[in-house]
């Protein structure tokens, strides 16, 4: 037994793309190398690329019956969804931070969700109603924490005219948002999708 | 006996005919004659979002809205409205305070809060649209009534 693993260990260790592959540089050319290495390096962050732009789809995201019945159907009755002149935000629009290690970060969270699904955290509707202050508060939270970044990839207080907004909106905007003393989603939840109960939250009753 | 019921029979007759007639000028508000045929939905009308407080028609009108209440959420869950015209906010919010009748419970006793009965508030108060009305208004304001010569200028739209 013991010599017969010995034998197969031996004859794996002769074989010669095993040899090169445990000691390159003896087999293989430095140029060989240094451009190999950079071509595989251009395919793989191609392909891990590819991959993360496919899951950071609203085809993605609604392949998921959770996604789908709830929380996509709230969002198509909304300004985000459908208005006058057709522009559209898409779930990861919000939902996943532009910046590429933020996205990164927010995708490695997400794997937390992937777990969700396969044990069916949400997989009803009374389910998801349960859990849905509890689901909004994170987002309220990761929204809050970044100054509202995802409305704001969007909706620059630069770009905004006042002069173009009704009265009410302007002295907010200029009072609140202006001086840094509220953000975005402090004012503007459940734009998107339907709000859960919200006794408690500061500026309902 | 039987002359009673011929005459009843015979003073219907322009009781009905009349109806017709007056029927003829009355606007039609049921939409298309025969009602089952099809016609394209009128086109939604602009809203009217000033924010200018509108005069009421008398004392108790429930004020209308004049803002877009687009999206707002009105459930079980979240009024929207409250966020602005309740009490505690409406100093950051500069917004007219819900009327107090709004803290009372049906018997008069003073609540804590928003009264259950008053929670919808689009129930009562709506927004408003530029839409041309279908039948004209001749409504008369009772100060105009009483004090013609001492009426205000009454913003039209």
């Amino acid at each position: 037994m013991a010599a017969g693993i010995a034998r197969a260990w031996g004859w794996f260790r002769e074989n010669p793309w095993v040899r090169t592959a445990t000691n390159p540089p003896v087999y293989l050319s430095l140029a060989f190398l240094t451009l190999g290495g950079f071509v595989a390096g251009v395919g793989f962050w191609g392909a891990f690329n590819t991959a993360l732009e496919a899951t950071n789809t609203e085809q993605f995201c609604t392949s998921c019956h959770e996604m789908k019945t709830n929380v996509f159907e709230e969002l198509k009755g909304t300004i985000h969804f459908t208005n006058r002149s057709g522009v559209r935000a898409t779930c990861p629009d919000c939902h996943v931070p532009h910046n590429w290690t933020n996205k990164i970060a927010r995708k490695m969270q997400a794997s937390k969700e992937v777990w969700g699904h396969i044990f069916g955290s949400i997989d009803t509707r009374d389910k998801f109603l349960a859990l849905r202050k509890h689901l909004a508060e994170r987002e309220w939270e990761r929204m809050k924490a970044n100054d509202s970044l995802e409305c704001r990839n969007c909706h620059s207080s630069e770009s905004m005219d006042l002069m173009k907004q009704n009265p009410r909106a302007a002295s907010a905007h200029e009072r609140l948002l202006f001086t840094g003393e509220r953000t975005c989603i402090d004012c503007h939840k459940g734009i998107a999708h339907r709000l859960p109960d919200m006794s408690g939250v500061p500026g309902w009753q | 006996m039987r002359r009673s019921v011929f005459l009843v029979l015979v003073s219907i007759v322009p009781c009905l005919a009349a109806g017709t007639i007056l029927a003829q000028d009355a606007p039609r508000l049921r939409g298309p004659d025969p009602f089952t045929r099809e016609i394209p939905a009128p086109p939604m009308q602009r809203q009217v979002t000033d924010d200018v407080r509108v005069r009421r028609n008398y004392p108790d009108q429930p004020p209308v809205i004049p803002h877009s209440i687009e999206g707002y959420a009105m459930d079980l869950n979240a009024n929207k409205c409250m966020s602005c015209h309740a009490r505690k906010f409406t100093e950051q919010s500069q917004a007219p305070m819900i009327s107090v009748t709004h803290y009372q419970d049906r018997a008069g006793n003073t609540l804590g809060g928003l009264s259950p009965r008053r929670y919808v508030c689009v129930s009562c108060h709506v927004p408003q649209t530029t839409a041309k009305p279908l039948v004209e208004n001749s409504f008369t304001d009772m100060d105009a009534m009483t004090e013609p010569e001492r009426q205000p200028e009454r913003r039209t739209r």
